[in-house]
């Protein structure tokens, strides 16, 4: 509809107007770019430029969420900083991404050398670690709850073949967090298979062939070959990982609820808590710009580091 | 001659042992999804057994009729499809416009703004919450169908990723229906939009997928669960009850799963692609 309106020539000789040169030419698609970026940027505007700011503003308020806002300056910073749950919730966290992120990456960046470039229906297993990734996290969640109920999948599968109860997975302070992680590996590592494969068919067949009739064994070959090609993959890989697995919410949320006590609760948890069951706005905001510096000190450490080995020229 | 015939056939048989692993590797990780749908079809009182069955001693398909009165899952089902569709317009309609100023018109601030569009990736949804939550409040718009849809559907990502799609485009073909009198919104509608077909698709399906898997901030923006409750919410809701009826729970789970598989199939060879738009749109 609208191409009908614009799409028709305007009057006047059109070569001419084209060849008239460049200036004209921009103002006017300056007064275009007006248009076709509002939406865009407005919506950024009104929807993250603004309440990023406002995060930080109601961060230094003592903010319900109904009722009357005082200022409290860096107080729920002082507050967050005493809070025994908060540090709790914190530590939780970084337990979950160091277990997290690197079995995520060597689970995925294995099977994908294993997997490697050559085998026939190595689609088949691309699209197959992606599905989790892509269906709904909560009915992944769902799925694996019910696998880790006494009397679930996990359960009858250890009576019946071995004779022995499993734990009590959700429900135990000890197996709780590795039960998380472990359904996260299962859900979230697809992404990574799919980088690390995508980067693996990249490195040269010939490349690999002659280093093996100069005698390197397949270690070797991965370590000198492959590894120095693929480096910007994993940089990009781990980065992302650790920058999503800071924000876990759905898995604690739903298989234990934070438990046992608060063992497994997250930050994000946290965060939710604070806003939507004690209705401290100024509090949860507070949190919420925690994790956020968190993030990004963490990515700022892994751009510095990554001078020291990732490899943009090969 | 013998002994490289044997390393030919050492290799034969450790590529085929290796695929054997392989294959078992990939069975196992479908355990979850074959024991959801094992489940779902199974009778009530045969969920939990002291050991493991593929099959109930029937096949109830049943639970899956019986899923949408245990739960208001039809609901549930509409309102996230509704949700997802609109969502998922609107970002395609905005990011396809932002990408075009991007990548083809002049203007003064195009680098720097740019910049600011990519800027805003940084900012994890979790650190927005709280003041969108206020926002909504102060739009009225807390509890409605408007708080599910608008406020995550202007990000960068669309943006980013359309311009790369239509910087490879050459510049000849929109200069030639310039120079036929085609303005900027001709060429857009006309030229860029049918050639981008591809990357839309890719960036349409993976929105999709993002709108109708998100559970955070529907969990905080709705309080009628029954009547503007989405998929996620709804199975959140009633796994928190006592006397859980898990196979009814699998079917509603297994149900919210399939549209995504069947993209996902469906978009196989742009996965690569859509690792953008999900890695860091994955809201």
């Amino acid at each position: 509809m609208a191409t009908d309106t614009t799409t028709v020539a305007p009057s006047g000789p059109p070569k001419q107007a084209a060849r008239a040169g460049r200036r004209p030419a921009l103002r006017r698609d300056g007064r275009y770019a007006g248009i076709f970026l509002t939406p865009s940027l407005g919506g950024l505007l009104l929807f993250t430029l603004f309440p990023t700011l406002m995060a930080l503003a109601i961060s230094l308020f003592d903010w319900p969420v109904f009722g009357e806002r005082t200022f409290l300056g860096i107080d729920n910073y002082t507050h967050l900083l005493h809070d025994p749950v908060f540090r709790r919730v914190v530590l939780n966290t970084v337990l979950f991404v160091v277990l997290y992120v690197p079995l995520n990456v060597i689970v995925s960046l294995g099977l994908a050398t294993w997997v490697g470039p050559k085998i026939k229906g190595r689609q088949a297993f691309r699209v197959l670690f992606f599905i989790p990734v892509m269906t709904p996290m909560v009915a992944n969640v769902m799925v694996w709850r019910l696998m880790f109920q006494p009397g679930g999948l996990i359960d009858s599968t250890l009576q019946s073949w071995f004779g022995i109860n499993a734990p009590n997975f959700l429900g135990s302070s000890t197996w709780a967090m590795p039960a998380i992680v472990a359904m996260s590996v299962w859900q979230g590592f697809g992404y990574n298979f799919l980088v690390f494969s995508a980067a693996l068919d990249q490195v040269p067949q010939s490349q690999l062939e002659s280093a093996q009739i100069d005698g390197a064994g397949p270690l070797q070959r991965f370590r000198y070959v492959t590894w120095p090609m693929i480096t910007p993959a994993i940089f990009f890989a781990t980065t992302m990982t650790l920058i999503t697995s800071f924000q876990v919410f759905a898995q604690p949320f739903i298989l234990t609820q934070g438990g046992p006590g608060v063992a497994t609760q997250t930050i994000v948890m946290y965060v939710y808590n604070q806003g939507w069951q004690f209705l401290t706005m100024g509090l949860a905001s507070a949190a919420g710009w925690v994790l956020f510096v968190i993030i990004m000190a963490i990515t700022a450490i892994q751009f510095v580091g990554q001078r020291k080995w990732v490899n943009y020229d090969v | 001659m013998t002994s490289e015939t044997m390393t030919v056939v050492g290799r034969r048989v450790r590529t085929s042992v290796s695929h054997v692993l392989l294959v078992i590797v990939a069975l196992l990780f479908l355990v979850p999804l074959v024991y959801a749908v094992s489940t779902s079809l199974k009778p009530a009182d045969e969920v939990f057994t002291a050991t493991p069955h593929l099959f109930g001693s029937k096949i109830q398909w049943s639970n899956y009729k019986d899923a949408f009165s245990y739960a208001p899952f039809g609901r549930y089902f509409l309102n996230s499809a509704f949700v997802a569709v609109a969502g998922t317009l609107v970002v395609v309609a905005a990011s396809s416009l932002s990408a075009y100023a991007f990548a083809r018109l002049r203007f003064r601030g195009r680098e720097s703004l740019f910049v600011l569009f990519l800027g805003t990736l940084m900012v994890p949804q979790e650190v927005l919450i709280v003041p969108m939550y206020w926002l909504m409040q102060s739009l009225g718009w807390v509890d409605s169908y408007w708080a599910l849809i608008l406020p995550w559907a202007f990000t960068a990502f669309g943006t980013f990723l359309l311009r790369q799609f239509f910087l490879t485009v050459p510049n000849e073909l929109e200069e030639a229906a310039r120079v036929d009198g085609c303005g900027p919104f001709g060429s857009f509608f006309r030229i860029m939009l049918p050639l981008a077909r591809p990357a839309i698709a890719v960036l349409t399906v993976f929105t999709f997928i993002s709108f109708w898997g998100s559970f955070l901030w529907p969990l905080i923006i709705i309080n009628s669960v029954d009547t503007k409750g989405t998929v996620p919410l709804g199975l959140a809701q009633f796994s928190g009850q006592a006397g859980t009826q898990w196979n009814l729970m699998m079917a509603a789970s297994v149900m919210a799963m399939i549209p995504t598989v069947l993209l996902v199939i469906l978009l196989q060879k742009h996965l690569v692609r859509g690792l953008l738009v999900t890695g860091l749109g994955g809201r």
